[in-house]
Order: C-alpha cells, then sequence, then structure tokens
C-alpha cells in the first residue's frame, strides 16, 4: 500500500465511521510515524461512538429485563484431535441437547435459536436453522446464523435478548459453534469451473473434454485463511505488531500465557470448568469422551514456553505458540428468557444481561483493541465503573492483545489517544481479571467463545457472591464487543 | 348397508373407477366386488366414448387393505379356495387383457388383493404420501398371493426383487417401488388424479408406454451409463435374471434360507415360492392356475389357520388398553428418564429416540453411559446405512439419546423406566430418589423380569404411579412388552404404559402382579424341565434339537445361557419361597455358578463361547460342562417324550397363570408366549395347543408325568376341570 493510498483510505475513514478514527495505524505508518506524533494528528473529542443512539445506560424503563437461564459448552478440543470426525453442527447439537436436558425445559418453550460461526459449513449455510432442528425444538422456532468473527456467540445473544426485550419472543438460545478440523475445502476456480461444465456436459466425450485445460497446479485445493480480506495481515501479524507498538514484552506475554494455563488448570481441577461443559463420547466407537478442554497445560512450564521461536515475526517477534491461543474446535450456548418467564416456569437465572456495546476500529491499525473500546462504553451503559465490577473477562486471542489492552486503559494518555475517552479507563485488578483462565490456555473455537465467556462469569459470580462481572472481546476486523452481566 | 365398492364416472374419455366401501375405514375385496369389478371392466371396454380407465381409492391413506379375511374364514374345502383363487385371478385377467389401458393411481395403503389388481394393471402411479406403501403379505398369516400376485410380480420387476417382497411380506415405499419397476411414476397425492387421468389418454394414443424392467444391460450413453455398466451387480443380475442357470441359483438359495428361517413348519412362504419357480417357466395362464392349486393347498392347512388367529388376536390387542371399562385420557409420553444404561436401557432408548421421543439415560458414570449410547447407535445406524433413514434423521434420533450420571435431566420426564439388574433393595431405592427427582406426574415403570411389582412399590410415595414394564432381549427386535399392573396402578398409569409401549412399536400384553407375572413364570419350568434332563444324562444337543424341531427358534439350554445361569437361579429360589414343589429347583445350578458359569455374558456356560469356537460358526457344547455338573452318565431319550416334558411344563403353568388371575385371557397368554418367549406360532400359543389337543389328553399325559417326576407336574386344577366339561381356552 502506498502512503497516497493510505492517507487516502484514512480520510475517508474518518468520514465514514467516527469510531474508527481513534487511532488509524497501518504497518507503513510505524516506521515514520512514532506513536507521539501520530497521537497529536488525531482530534481528542470526548465521546466515542460505538453505535448510533450511544451514550450512559438509562437502565432500561420499558425494556423487558434479560434472564440468562442456563449456559453450557462442548470441552475444547485442539483441531484436528477429538472432534476431528465429528461436524460443526454435530458440536453445536450436543451443547444445546444437553443445555435444554439440564435445564429441564420442555424444547417447545423454545421460540428462537441464534447461532454463531466462523468457518462456515458449505453444505448448511444457515446452520442455526439446522442444530434447531437437530435438538427436537419446534418446527416453528426460527433460526439464523450470525458471523462477527470471534464475538459471534455475544452477536447472537444479543439478537436474541433484543428479540426478548421487545416483547416478540419469551424464550430463545443463543451460542455459536467452530470446528476447525471441518473446514471446507475448495477446489481452484478453474477446477470447479471444469466441474460445473462437465455437470451440463451431454454425453462421455464432453464431460471429459471439460478438464482438457486442467493442469496439475489447478488440483491444489484452497482452505480459508485466518487473514485479514482487508489487509492482508494474518491475525498473529497483528498481535505482533501491537506488542512492539505498546512495549509488551516476550516476558510479560509468557508470564501471562503461564496465568491462564495455571488458573485453567486449577479451574479444570476443582470442576468449575468441567460442570460448565457436557460429557461427549466420540462417535463412532464412543469409547473416548470428551471430558474437559485438551488445550490446557495442567502442570505449565513457564521455562518451555520461554523457549519457543516466534510463529510470526522471525527477527524481532515476540508472539509464539504458547502466548496465543490455539486452533480449536468446541461449540457453546445460552439459555436466554424474559425475567418474568423464567420465573412462570418456576426457573431461577444464573443472571441477567445488564448492557452491551459493539465498537470497531480499523483492521490496519491496533486492530485487537476491542475489549479496551467496548468495555467503558458498556459500563456507561449499565450506568457502572470498573471498580463495580466483581469479574472482569476478557478473551484472549493473544496474551500480547489482552496486555496492550491493559496497559492502555490503565494510561490515562493512552486512553485519551486510542479510546477517545476523557480520562484512564481505569487500572484492572488483576484478582478480578480472567480468574479461571482464557481463550490462550481454554481454546478459542471462533463461534463459541463469547458464549463460553458468559457461561463462566455467570456462575463464577454466583460463586462469589458477586453483583457484576463484564466480558470483553475483540475480533478480527478491528470489531470489539463487550457486555455488562449481572446477577439478582 | 350399501354393499358397493366401486363407482365410476368418465372425465375426458377416461372412466375414473373410485373404490370407497361405505361405513369403512378402508376398501376390502371379497368376491363380489370382483365380479363388479369384471362387468365394470367389460361396459368400459364397450363405451365408444371411453378411451381409457384410472382405478383410484376414495379413501384418505388406504388404497385396498386386502381380501376379506372373514370371507376366506368362511371356505371349508380346498376346492372352495381354489374357486377363490381363480375367481379373483380371473378378474384382475380381465383387467389386464383390456384393450384400453388401465392405470392404477396408488394413494394409502396397497395390500394383498390390492396390490395384485394393480398388477394386472397397465401402468401403476404411486403417490408420495407417508401413507402409501405397496406390499403382498399373505405369507404372514400363513397363505400365499392367490390372485396372481407370483406370476405377475416376478414377470415385472425380476424374480430376486419378487421374492424378497413375496417372502417377506414387506412393504415397499413410493421411492423403492419406483427404482425396482414395481410402478411406472410417482406424484404428490393432490396431482395423483389428474396425472393418472393424463397417463390413461398418453396410453390409449400411444405417447406414452409402460416403463418394464430389463436386465440386459444397454450400451452406454454417458458416464453414469459406465459406471452402472461396470458395476459388477448389472452383470450378476443379467445372468441371474436373463439365463436358466441363473434362476436355478436363486431358487436354491431362496430355498435354503427359507428352510432356515422356518425349520419347514411353515408352508405358505415354501409353496409361494415354488408358485414362482414352477410359473415363471411357463405362460401367464398356466401360471395362474398353477398358484390357484397352492394357493389352496396352504389356504386349508391349520397352520395358516393359527397365524390368522394370532393377526386377529393382536390387531384386537391394540384396542385393549388393559383397563376394565371406558379407557382414561392421557397425555402423550415426551421424554422418559432411564436408570441403567446396560443392554436393557440402552435397547429401550434406542427404540424410544427412533420413534422420536426423548430418552435421558443415568448410570454410575459416563463410561456406562457412553456404552448405553454405543449400543443405541448400533441399534438405529443400520436403518441409515440400508438408506431407510436420511443422515439429518438419523443424527436427529441419535441426539435423542442423552446421559449423565446424576439426576439431572429428569425434572421434566413424563415417565421412568428402571432397568437395573435384579435386586429389590436397589430397586426400591431407585423409586425413592425418582419420586424425589421427577415431577408429580411422572410414572415409574420397572422393567423386572420377575421381582413382583408390588413389593417395589411398597414404600412408594406414589404407588398409583407404578408399574411393571417387562421388555424382551434384545429390546429392538423383540415385539412384545409384558405391562404388569398391580393392584394400586392407576387406570391412567396403565393406559399410558400401554399406549407409550405401543408408540415403541410392540405388542402389549396387560397382567396383572405377582412373582415372575406371565411369561417369566410360565418359562421357568420349562427351563428347569432341561436342567433336570441334563442331570438325567440327556445330551444338550438333543434338548435343544428336540424343541427347535417342535417349533422354537432356539432350545431351552441355549436360551438359558441367554438369559444368564446366576439370573435363572436367583428366579429360581424366589420362586421356590413362592411356589413350593411345584417349582422343584434341578440340582447342579450351585456348581455351574461355582464353576464360574453364568452363561453367554461372562463366555461360559453350557456353550462354547470361545473365540475359536465362534470362527468355525455352529455353536458348540462345552463338554466341560457335564464334568462340572457331575454328570458321567449318557441317556438315549426320545424326542417326543423330550418334547412332551418340556412343552407340557411350559403349558401347565400358563394354566396355573389363566387360573390365578396373573392373566386376564387366553389370548394374552397366547400372544405372550409366542412373541416374548418364541412359542411356536403354528401351534397358535399354549392355550391353543390345549385346545387343539385337548384338555382331558394333556391332563393325562401332566398326571403320568406327576406319578413318574413328582409335584412338578402336578396338572393345574383349571385342566381337570375343563377335561370334564371337555370345554376350550378359546371359544371360536
Amino acid at each position: 500500500m502506498s502512503e497516497e493510498q493510505t492517507q487516502e483510505k484514512e480520510a475517508q475513514a474518518q468520514k465514514e465511521t467516527p469510531t474508527e478514527q481513534a487511532e488509524d495505524k497501518a504497518p507503513e505508518q510505524v516506521e515514520k510515524k512514532p506513536l507521539k506524533d501520530a497521537e497529536a494528528e488525531k482530534p481528542r473529542d470526548a465521546k466515542p461512538e460505538a453505535d448510533k443512539g450511544a451514550g450512559p445506560a438509562k437502565p432500561a424503563a420499558s425494556r423487558r429485563r434479560v434472564a440468562v437461564v442456563a449456559g453450557l459448552r462442548t470441552p475444547f478440543c485442539k483441531a484436528g484431535t477429538l472432534y476431528k470426525d465429528m461436524t460443526a453442527l454435530d458440536l453445536s447439537a450436543y451443547a444445546a441437547k444437553e443445555m435444554l436436558e439440564r435445564a429441564e425445559l420442555d424444547p417447545n418453550e423454545v421460540q428462537e435459536l441464534v447461532w454463531g460461526i466462523v468457518i462456515h459449513q458449505v453444505q448448511m449455510p444457515n446452520i442455526a436453522r439446522e442444530v434447531a432442528l437437530r435438538i427436537g425444538l419446534p418446527k416453528s422456532a426460527f433460526a439464523h446464523t450470525v458471523s462477527m468473527m470471534c464475538v459471534s456467540s455475544n452477536r447472537a445473544m444479543v439478537s436474541v435478548a433484543n428479540e426478548i426485550e421487545r416483547g416478540h419472543i419469551d424464550c430463545g438460545i443463543a451460542g455459536g459453534v467452530d470446528n476447525m478440523s471441518d473446514v471446507p475445502i475448495l477446489f481452484s476456480k478453474k477446477m470447479s469451473k471444469a466441474l460445473v461444465k462437465m455437470s451440463k456436459a451431454k454425453g462421455v466425450q464432453d464431460q471429459i473434454k471439460a478438464f482438457q485445460d486442467i493442469t496439475m497446479a489447478d488440483l491444489a485445493p484452497v482452505s480459508p485463511a485466518i487473514k485479514e480480506y482487508s489487509t492482508g495481515l494474518l491475525m498473529g501479524e497483528s498481535a505482533e505488531l501491537m506488542a512492539q507498538w505498546n512495549g509488551i514484552t516476550r516476558e510479560e506475554q509468557d508470564d501471562f500465557a503461564f496465568r491462564s494455563h495455571s488458573l485453567a488448570a486449577a479451574a479444570t481441577a476443582d470442576g468449575r470448568l468441567t460442570d460448565e461443559m457436557v460429557k461427549i463420547p466420540i462417535p463412532p466407537d464412543f469409547k473416548q469422551i470428551a471430558e474437559q478442554d485438551n488445550g490446557i497445560r495442567m502442570d505449565p512450564d513457564r521455562e518451555s514456553m520461554a523457549g519457543l521461536k516466534p510463529a510470526f515475526d522471525k527477527a524481532h517477534g515476540t508472539v509464539t505458540a504458547a502466548n496465543a491461543c490455539p486452533l480449536t474446535d468446541g461449540a457453546a450456548c445460552v439459555l436466554l428468557m424474559a425475567e418474568e418467564k423464567a420465573k412462570a416456569l418456576g426457573m431461577e437465572p444464573m443472571g441477567y444481561i445488564r448492557s452491551y456495546a459493539q465498537t470497531a476500529i480499523d483492521p490496519a491499525g491496533q486492530m485487537l483493541l476491542g475489549p479496551g473500546l467496548a468495555a467503558p462504553i458498556a459500563l456507561d451503559r449499565a450506568g457502572l465503573g470498573l471498580d463495580d465490577l466483581a469479574l472482569i473477562d476478557f478473551h484472549e486471542a493473544f496474551a500480547a492483545q489482552v496486555l496492550s489492552n491493559l496497559r492502555i486503559m490503565a494510561s490515562r494518555e493512552l486512553s485519551q489517544k486510542y479510546l477517545r475517552r476523557p480520562d484512564a479507563v481505569g487500572e484492572v485488578d488483576m484478582g478480578k481479571f480472567n480468574v479461571m483462565g482464557g481463550s490462550i490456555a481454554i481454546g478459542h473455537p471462533f463461534g463459541a467463545t463469547g458464549a463460553r465467556m458468559v457461561t463462566s462469569v455467570l456462575n463464577e459470580l454466583r460463586r462469589r457472591d458477586g453483583q457484576f462481572g463484564l466480558v470483553a472481546l475483540c475480533a478480527a476486523g478491528g470489531i470489539g464487543m463487550a457486555m455488562v452481566l449481572e446477577r439478582e | 348397508m350399501a354393499d358397493k365398492l366401486f363407482t365410476m364416472e368418465v372425465k375426458d374419455q377416461v372412466a375414473v373407477i373410485t373404490m370407497d366401501l361405505p361405513g369403512e375405514r378402508v376398501n376390502k375385496l371379497n368376491s363380489k366386488y370382483l365380479k363388479d369389478m369384471e362387468s365394470m371392466v367389460n361396459q368400459i371396454e364397450a363405451d365408444p366414448e371411453v378411451i381409457g380407465a384410472v382405478l383410484i381409492s376414495g379413501k384418505s391413506g388406504n388404497f385396498v387393505a386386502g381380501a376379506d379375511i372373514d370371507e376366506f374364514l368362511g371356505f371349508t374345502t380346498e376346492a372352495d379356495a381354489e374357486e377363490l383363487s381363480r375367481k379373483g385371478q380371473l378378474a384382475i385377467h380381465s383387467i389386464y387383457e383390456m384393450k384400453k389401458p388401465m392405470v392404477a393411481a396408488v394413494n394409502g395403503a396397497c395390500m394383498g388383493g390390492g396390490t395384485e389388481t394393480i398388477l394386472g394393471c397397465r401402468y401403476r402411479i404411486a403417490s408420495t404420501d407417508r401413507s402409501t406403501v405397496i406390499g403382498l403379505p399373505e405369507v404372514k398369516i400363513g397363505l400365499l398371493p392367490g390372485a396372481g400376485g407370483t406370476q405377475r410380480l416376478p414377470r415385472l420387476i425380476g424374480i430376486q426383487k419378487a421374492l424378497d417382497i413375496i417372502l417377506s411380506g414387506r412393504n415397499v415405499k413410493p421411492a423403492e417401488a419406483r427404482k425396482i419397476g414395481l410402478v411406472d411414476d410417482v406424484c404428490e397425492k393432490e396431482i395423483l388424479l389428474e396425472t393418472a387421468i393424463k397417463a390413461a389418454r398418453g396410453l390409449a394414443h400411444g405417447s406414452i408406454e409402460p416403463k418394464r424392467k430389463s436386465f440386459v444391460p444397454k450400451p452406454p450413453k454417458d458416464v453414469g451409463d459406465m459406471r452402472k455398466l461396470l458395476n459388477p451387480k448389472t452383470l450378476q443380475d443379467a445372468i441371474l435374471e436373463e439365463t436358466e442357470l441363473g434362476h436355478f441359483v436363486i431358487f436354491q438359495q431362496a430355498e435354503k434360507e427359507l428352510l432356515a428361517k422356518s425349520g419347514g413348519h411353515y408352508p405358505g412362504p415354501i409353496k409361494a415360492l415354488e408358485s414362482v419357480r414352477r410359473g415363471i417357466r411357463v405362460s401367464l395362464e398356466t401360471g395362474l392356475k398353477i398358484e390357484a392349486k397352492l394357493f389352496a393347498e396352504v389356504a386349508m392347512t391349520d397352520v395358516s389357520r393359527k397365524l390368522i388367529g394370532i393377526f386377529f388376536a393382536t390387531t384386537a390387542l391394540r384396542k385393549d388398553l388393559g383397563v376394565e371399562g371406558k379407557p382414561p385420557k392421557t397425555a402423550p409420553v415426551k421424554k422418559v428418564g432411564i436408570l441403567g444404561a446396560g443392554l436393557m436401557g440402552a435397547g429401550v432408548a434406542a427404540v424410544l429416540a427412533d420413534k422420536g421421543i426423548d430418552a435421558r439415560l443415568k448410570d454410575l458414570d459416563h463410561e456406562r453411559i457412553a456404552k448405553g449410547i454405543k449400543y443405541a447407535h448400533g441399534v438405529i445406524a443400520p436403518k441409515f446405512k440400508k438408506g431407510r433413514i436420511s443422515r439429518s434423521e438419523f443424527d436427529e434420533k441419535m441426539q435423542r439419546v442423552t446421559g449423565a450420571p446424576d439426576w439431572s435431566g429428569f425434572g421434566n420426564c413424563d415417565f421412568i423406566i428402571e432397568a437395573v439388574f435384579e435386586d429389590l433393595a436397589l430397586k426400591q431405592d431407585l423409586l425413592r430418589d425418582a419420586e424425589a427427582n421427577t415431577p408429580e406426574r411422572c410414572i415409574f415403570a420397572s422393567n423386572t423380569s420377575a421381582i413382583p411389582i408390588t413389593d417395589i412399590a411398597a414404600e412408594a410415595g406414589r404407588p398409583d404411579k407404578v408399574i411393571g414394564m417387562h421388555f424382551f432381549s434384545p429390546v429392538h427386535k423383540m415385539p412384545l412388552v409384558e405391562v404388569i399392573r398391580t393392584e394400586k396402578s392407576s387406570p391412567e398409569t396403565i393406559v399410558a404404559t400401554v399406549k407409550l409401549s405401543q408408540r415403541m412399536g410392540k405388542t402389549v400384553i396387560v397382567v396383572n402382579d405377582g412373582p415372575g407375572f406371565y411369561t417369566t413364570r410360565a418359562l421357568v419350568p420349562y427351563l428347569n424341565e432341561a436342567s433336570f434332563l441334563i442331570g438325567e444324562g440327556v445330551a444338550i444337543e438333543d434338548i435343544d434339537a428336540a424343541m427347535k424341531s417342535w417349533g422354537f427358534p432356539v432350545g431351552p439350554v441355549a436360551l438359558l445361557d441367554e438369559v444368564g445361569i446366576d439370573v435363572g437361579a436367583k428366579i429360581n429360589k424366589n420362586f421356590k419361597e413362592c411356589f413350593g414343589h411345584r417349582m422343584e429347583q434341578p440340582e447342579g445350578t450351585e456348581l455351574l455358578i461355582a464353576d464360574n458359569r453364568f452363561g453367554r455374558k461372562n463366555g461360559r456356560g453350557f456353550y462354547d463361547y470361545s473365540e475359536q469356537a465362534a470362527k468355525k460358526g455352529k455353536k458348540k457344547v462345552d463338554k466341560s460342562v457335564y464334568e462340572a455338573l457331575g454328570v458321567d452318565k449318557r441317556v438315549q431319550m426320545d424326542r417326543d417324550e423330550l418334547q412332551k416334558r418340556l412343552a407340557l411344563s411350559f403349558v401347565n403353568e400358563a394354566a396355573y397363570c389363566l387360573e390365578e388371575g396373573i392373566l386376564r385371557s387366553a389370548r394374552d397368554g397366547d400372544i405372550g408366549a409366542i412373541f416374548g418367549l418364541g412359542f411356536p406360532p403354528f401351534r397358535g400359543g399354549p392355550f391353543r395347543f390345549v385346545d387343539d389337543a385337548g384338555a382331558e389328553n394333556v391332563l393325562n399325559q401332566l398326571q403320568g408325568l406327576e406319578e413318574r417326576f413328582g409335584k412338578r407336574f402336578t396338572p393345574a386344577p383349571m385342566l381337570a376341570e375343563m377335561a370334564k366339561k371337555g370345554a376350550k381356552f378359546h371359544k371360536d
């Protein structure tokens, strides 16, 4: 990308989406413009406008309260391991069906199902509907699929919650899935064309003719990449840039990853995490049972983490396989109801969705700043401050990304610069932060992580007898999402 | 009653014949209707305004249910039966010979004579409706298709497929019917009539031709044809269907399979095979005559009468909900909790899931539940592999089977089926826990094979909701459920349990409570007698062979291995306490258990279950069992004597069950023995057996045995009573 193009793009971005003004930073800019200089050019107006109608929360006068009644997930397994013969639909169905079983709810009560997924299945463009049919929801339960990268299941929750708030429905399921072991592999464009031609050909000769221009190279399959379409950057490369821009050291990242594994291991050992899972006997021979996340190091080794080579920037990099979340298969979901519906059914809600916020930022800049951007807005809307929270859960795409967010939130200067807040968002108390580990240890099936976090935070709030919790996530494309949860 | 099956009106030059028997749910054929059909055919042929005809049903969900069995039962001689067969054949042949085309438009069940009628038509169209099935179920009631079915079907779709359909009596769905050429076309039922009229006009004008299956391969036109040609099945079919040698191979193979399956006791399918074999070599007209003769031969057999009796009894049972008076209304069961994920629990879960009912398993740990789910998978997967259900239907069924080691998921169960091992205290504990973890409305059914339900319910908080539900293993194959009601079981509980069993596709008998209820109680003296015989020195092979030749699918000793020697011993001990000397326990059972022989489940029993033995195929007796039992003599005993002692043990105890009011009717006793225990169907059940042999005769034989062997053969007092009066169990 030339400088001219970059500037042009920036200008356009400023015009169209105010949120993205926060800090636009293309990789090329780094060399020329150190952080401080960049800051000077940016407008510093106070209020971010994450989405229309943003502003401090007026705790819902006419809106109905949305209760989270149940939450469950599959164990998260590293791609290509236990779930290698299962589909995304299979995983989704196991989670959602068992959630209904444990909730002891008549499936006929469920009116809608919304499901998130990132790596779509060609055979089922609307996987949500397939999940609804598979788990025996009434045929009248409508369903749609959402794709918002790593916040897909949060988006699914928001969608169901809005329907409930408006009084359109009383009860719905939201969740998400990704199965990296079951990705669609596509033929090359040329090969696809030949196949279409063959299917239309009459007679053996024409059918054979359709392939006459195909070479060996055309037979090579095309698999979906986890790459930004707009910038061409791998997500790990974005994280690497953030580490460098924000001065996050390798040691800090490894410490954080170690913390994630240690906490997740403890929460697995005492059953806090495993209680949130359906146990899956793996078909077709059902000998193995998926009982817990298989990426968590139950006895993490800090030293061997330090020995790993950087994964993206071989020369100057600090992001390694150990301080990033792994490719993972799994599904997670929550059962949402209008408060009065839950009470009428005699069900005790785990908690309520108090507010949420969605944000976006230029993917060429600090792409993974979603939590820092979205959290303060969601808190504003909830009428709460950081100190009111008993638990804070950030999605751990990369240690570098989490630490960048925390650093920026804690600094007045950086909060002003990147988050467009008048003040520092605040220092996060690590005693409340990702207390059962996070995606680095637990794993990160893109479409499922948000629902996992909401379930975990609500369960932990109950154990700690806390009132408010926050989940916040970043996603590809510079997207961010935060939700404030509360107990009775 | 207006006795008229057909009405006719002309539309677009096509005579539309509608079958709609007034005042009946289904259409049936009898000789009068067949005569009406012939005259209609003549009318159509004579009418110059009419160019073709359509045969359609006015009933929803039924085309023709078959011939009227009542009319058929009125015949007493073979000549009558042959005449009936000829009448049917000729009526259908008049359609076949028509110059104008007759198109059959099939929506709903098309059975027996209905199928034979459409085979006479020039063109067949089936609706895609769920209710539409085509079949020739005659062999199931001991007959053979006697109105041209054995002649026209093989000529239409080939010998292999025709034999498959005729000998199994199975139903063919529209998609398969189209694929194998049984029908020429399928369409939605909404456009069935207009499609049929169009087809009739097309045939009349020569613009369409009926499709006829040929097994001679055609030269390939595209890749699909090439693939078909290269499929070994294509060549194989061509040789089998189109050569004399091929026919010889098909018939020999079919006969071998039939004999192995029926033990030669059932002439229906054997004669049906003969009819196809002889008919295919001669002209259609001659073939029809052969078929009529063979039909008459089987029609008057006792076997056929017995099978028809069973058919009527099961039909009547479907309406018997197990309560006296008007049955109460009950809500359908939506979700069943199952305690114990073993063979029985998982088998029940599989059948429930298959029928669209959620099944929640509970067992000690996830490993046991995983085994249960695997078992259910093994039951349902073949349906998917054979193409009977789609991938998504299969997945949806499997998703209905879930489980956990705790009581989660039981809070919204309507029904609990307890299937843990036979231990009264354990079952009582589970009942108490279940009551605490399920809603008020929830029914608790115990799948015990012997423990009185009243004992299990002794400390129940909701005794009116406790009942017995005795399944047979393997659950998905065995057609019977014995429902056991206690004095406290409420009518709602009984009716809900019977209805659930029926939804599971089972034939249900409802019996009153007592040790072993009916089926186990009748079985125990029979199995005991086998043990006595072994003790006397009779070879195990001889015992089992005797009862197999009597008509049981397995011999009593092999059955004991299946049931479990330890299970048998436990029940026996209990029975001896309840029934005294009549349930005398043979010596030696303790010795077997001491020798670690529990039967098939631990691979050690009367038979050899080692891997080497399994490789050799045929099951062999484990000779070391005699030593373990301390039997060192060898006695040759007449097969008749063996059969008499064994069969009468069974029959006598069945009579006790009826006398004591465990059984509510002799009908239930017959059906229970046949569908639950493999009692030979051609003997009609233990009570029909007594009726046939005569109560006096049976009484005399039992008294003779009592003199020789003691009280275990003391005849049921009821038999003496009946012998005195010359009475029968069954009135008809």
